[in-house]
């Protein structure tokens, strides 16, 4: 059965994109990456350290032509920080597939919507297929669909929290408005909760902490893995309805 | 000699050079980054062709982890 990820025309096996941050090293960044099956992998941009040259990079570890880089704009606080940030990080790399996020405040790292809009049609002018970061908000959404997103990624709750889902209705009412992937992104702890993304119907979910932080990282991606895949299965499958009374599963007939 | 700024901090150089100089100066593979020169984006394929001169500001960047 062909059940792929497709986004901005590019079809994927995983609908597990992870990040690349807060590991111990490359060497377990590179393993964990490799656990998860994800095809997709978020990384930032950063200033080069041009006090230490030849330092390994990231790009010597997870090879771009293997992975697919979704640059994002973490760290951006307004749209024109995030719009720069990414016109740099399509000329390091070539690519036009971008995640856009502009946070609110420090605290929170709640996106600033209206500053995400404007940063996304200036994005989508200049040719950039943009995955976005926004809140659980349906209108919102479809409004970013509207003006030309290639995905929708609404948080599950702040980022790197592992707080799950806390609004799946919302969630949920996305995913039904959505004639483009919707990915939850941020906010998910453990597998169950990855499961629970793509049993409401999301067509992949991104996650850097949940496994980053996890006390055995590589093992938590094979989860990761695992679980979007068990939620996608059942999503498709369709769970049996829920009943108030018990049901027995062998038949009374025959019974002695 | 000439005043840069590189990455935020303050460069001196011997003389007026083209990006791709610059980064062999610094040991840096030009595929992997991404160069700013006085805020305008300068394509890979035109480093050579860019020249340095006296109080100009670059930003050199590459990928990192991230989420």
């Amino acid at each position: 059965m062909s059940d792929k990820l497709i986004v901005a025309g590019k079809e994927y096996n995983s609908r597990l994109i992870v990040g690349t941050g807060k590991y111990k090293n490359f060497e377990e960044t590179k393993h964990a990456v490799e656990a998860s099956g994800a095809e997709i992998v978020t990384v930032a941009v950063r200033r080069v350290n041009i006090s230490k040259p030849g330092e390994p990079m990231l790009v010597d570890y997870l090879d771009p032509k293997k992975y697919t880089y979704l640059p994002n704009t973490a760290g951006c606080f307004t749209g024109d920080e995030a719009v720069r940030t990414l016109r740099l990080a399509r000329e390091a790399g070539g690519f036009n597939l971008v995640k856009l996020e502009v946070l609110g405040d420090q605290k929170t790292l709640y996106p600033n919507m209206p500053e995400t809009v404007e940063a996304a049609k200036t994005l989508i002018k200049e040719g950039f297929n943009v995955m976005v970061y926004c809140n659980d908000d349906p209108i919102q959404a479809k409004i970013l669909e509207d003006i030309g997103c290639c995905a929708i990624m609404p948080l599950g709750s702040l980022i790197g929290s592992g707080l799950g889902i806390q609004n799946p209705v919302g969630v949920r009412i996305i995913v039904e408005n959505a004639n483009v992937p919707v990915l939850v992104d941020a906010g998910v702890g453990t597998a169950s909760e990855a499961a629970q993304a793509m049993e409401l119907g999301c067509d992949g979910v991104l996650m850097n902490t949940a496994i980053a932080e996890a006390g055995n990282p590589i093992l938590m991606a094979r989860a990761m893995n695992h679980a979007v895949q068990a939620g996608r299965d059942a999503y498709l499958a369709g769970r049996m309805p829920k009943k108030r009374y018990a049901d027995p599963s062998s038949p009374l007939a025959g019974l002695i | 000699m000439i005043n840069v700024t590189i990455n935020g901090d303050a460069h001196r150089l011997a003389e007026e050079l083209n990006l791709t100089d610059l980064l062999a100066q610094f040991d840096i593979e030009s595929d992997k980054v991404a160069i700013e020169h006085n805020l305008a984006i300068v394509p890979k394929s035109t480093f050579a062709r860019v020249m340095i001169g006296d109080g100009d500001t670059l930003e050199i960047v590459h990928f990192i982890g991230g989420g």
